[in-house]
């Protein structure tokens, strides 16, 4: 049974990468989990200098899901480059880093600094929704988002992700503009901006006041965000929001993506993306599907 | 202070559970590696069955037994997660990740061993391994937990905030009221209470040892979620806050910043 894929001119071993901000640089999953395994592991977002991200609490859980408001929090591009980067060159899985940015600058200085590094592909996140600038305000409106996308493309030696918000009217549209940008790939979806009250104190959980929202109970939406941009861009699409099992990571390829990235469940559980490549063989071993591809994007009208 | 510890995922098996005061509940679990390689100020998480709910619960290690491979947890019921875990009973399953964190250093000096509400008990498993003139005082709101087990360890002064037992007030009046002096203070509590402690502290020029706390996702220093200010750029983060649950959850007080 093959488990390879291909994304952007690359072979990942399997469709399994890790989601930005939930995995660190690996090094604390390392301890439980094989990365050799995993098709690819991406970054937390990195920026140009350190950022302290916000106050705390920074995390609540609800419902079938989470809400975090980090912030970024990030040592900076020059000790990522000095130690994240060689830790993860120890292991045979592809190397996708997050680059985050209060300015165009910002991105672009980072952008810049990792051109001359074994690193095999940058995702740039216009879409945190727990920073002031950067972030969501350049993933909100269509004519922004091919104009980062544009600009990151100008300065890139790696192929470019651009990880898409959920939090628009038209994500359609917006997958749209990051190709037209110039997109190799896009990933999806971000967390859903969410808020969460304690009632005992009438006050709000988390001190950033609203956070991005993941796990389970996003997944549909994500599900649903995929389809529509799978059907509106030639690009491929690396899915997430909420997979916490196999069976939610196979949705999400039926649903039109090449790859997924699992994040809030290794909080759940740090073993989640063995549990979910195996869980993936599984269920190709019990439909006899030959070739993982065969189910990329299988399900539509 | 740095050390790598390992840390094990594992299915415990809960070996027998009670409720030793209104909601504080005593959980024995047997595992499979973590008792061996857990120490004192060191906590578990601890993950519920029911699948609605994502987030590990941090809880702080109250006793080792590494012959029984076995450990204690001691918590209060403070929400849906916990309501779970007291509702389990012996040969019942959890999956639990640990040992977490940096424990407290066991320093040979005339201690104090301070706990508050619920930071009480990982100072029972520090007083069994602390070789040292130990005098354990114990802040209660009102009813008392884990006194006779503290009184095997050690001298015990209790303060109670509804003063129905010991000193009629926190730790420090129970300091004050007996004349107790110490080399070294190791505290878990409420933050009220490590920050009056790092005051006092600092003022006499003893060494303090203090264990935080704060709300957690991943429990093992890759989210950045429960971080705490420090006084100076943190090696890991490159910036002035520290990850509780990896270079904590015990820290030198003047360390961090609360």
């Amino acid at each position: 049974m093959k488990m390879e894929v291909e994304l952007c001119n690359m072979t990942l071993k399997n469709p399994v990468m890790t989601a930005s901000g939930t995995f660190g640089s690996g090094e604390e999953y390392a301890e439980f989990v094989d990365l050799n395994r995993l098709g690819a592991v991406v970054t937390k977002g990195v920026a140009e200098v350190p950022w302290e991200g916000n106050p705390t609490p920074r995390v609540a859980e609800v419902y079938g899901g989470m809400l975090n408001a980090i912030g970024l929090q990030n040592p900076g591009i020059d000790l990522f480059i000095e130690r994240d980067i060689p830790f993860l060159k120890q292991f045979d899985t592809k190397i996708i880093v997050n680059v985050c940015g209060h300015t165009m600058e910002e991105y672009v200085e980072v952008v810049k600094r990792l051109a001359g590094e074994p690193v095999d592909m940058l995702e740039i996140n216009i879409s945190c929704p727990n920073v002031k600038e950067g972030g969501i305000a350049f993933g909100q409106d269509p004519r922004m988002v091919e104009a980062v996308t544009r600009e990151m493309k100008r300065h890139a030696a790696q192929p470019v992700i651009v990880k898409l918000s959920p939090n628009v009217t038209s994500i359609a549209d917006m997958a749209k503009a990051a190709e037209t940008g110039g997109a190799d790939a896009l990933s999806m979806i971000n967390t859903l901006t969410g808020m969460k009250i304690d009632i005992g104190k009438r006050k709000f959980v988390l001190a950033n006041r609203t956070g991005g929202m993941s796990g389970p109970a996003v997944h549909p939406i994500a599900v649903r965000m995929v389809y529509e941009s799978a059907h509106a861009v030639k690009i491929p699409i690396i899915g997430m929001g909420g997979i916490l099992t196999a069976e939610d990571a196979i949705e999400m390829l039926l649903a039109g993506a090449t790859a997924v990235a699992v994040g809030t469940a290794n909080f759940t559980n740090p073993r989640a993306t063995m549990d979910i490549i195996e869980g993936i063989r599984n269920y190709m071993e019990e439909y006899q599907v030959m070739d993982v591809r065969e189910l990329i994007g299988a399900v539509h009208d | 202070m740095q050390v790598t510890h390992r840390k094990f995922q594992e299915t415990a098996i809960i070996i027998r559970q009670e409720e030793i005061a209104d909601n504080i509940y005593s959980m024995w679990l047997r595992t499979e590696e973590i008792a061996e390689a857990a120490t004192a100020g060191q906590f578990l998480s601890v993950y519920c069955n029911e699948g609605s709910r994502l987030l590990p619960r941090p809880i702080s290690i109250c006793e080792i037994d590494k012959k029984d491979k076995a450990v204690r947890i001691v918590y209060r019921v403070a929400g849906k997660g916990t309501a779970e875990f007291c509702k389990m009973r012996t040969g019942n399953q959890l999956m639990v990740v640990g040992p977490l964190g940096n424990g407290f250093p066991r320093k040979e000096r005339k201690a104090f061993l301070i706990g508050g509400g619920i930071g009480i008990p990982p100072m029972l498993q520090l007083a069994k391994e602390l070789r040292c003139e130990k005098q354990i005082i114990l802040g209660f709101k009102d009813e008392i937990f884990l006194l006779e087990e503290f009184r095997r360890r050690g001298k015990v002064y209790i303060a109670t905030e509804d003063g129905r037992a010991g000193t009629d007030g926190n730790v420090l009046d129970a300091i004050r009221e007996n004349g107790l002096t110490a080399d070294i203070i190791y505290a878990c509590g409420p933050m009220p209470m490590l920050r009056a402690l790092k005051e006092y502290a600092a003022e006499r020029r003893i060494e303090c040892w203090i264990s935080m706390e704060e709300r957690m996702a991943c429990g093992i220093g890759a989210c950045l979620a429960c971080v705490c200010r420090s006084q100076n750029r943190d090696a890991h983060t490159n910036v002035k806050n520290k990850r509780i649950c990896k270079e904590g959850p015990v820290f030198r007080a003047e360390e961090v910043d609360f």
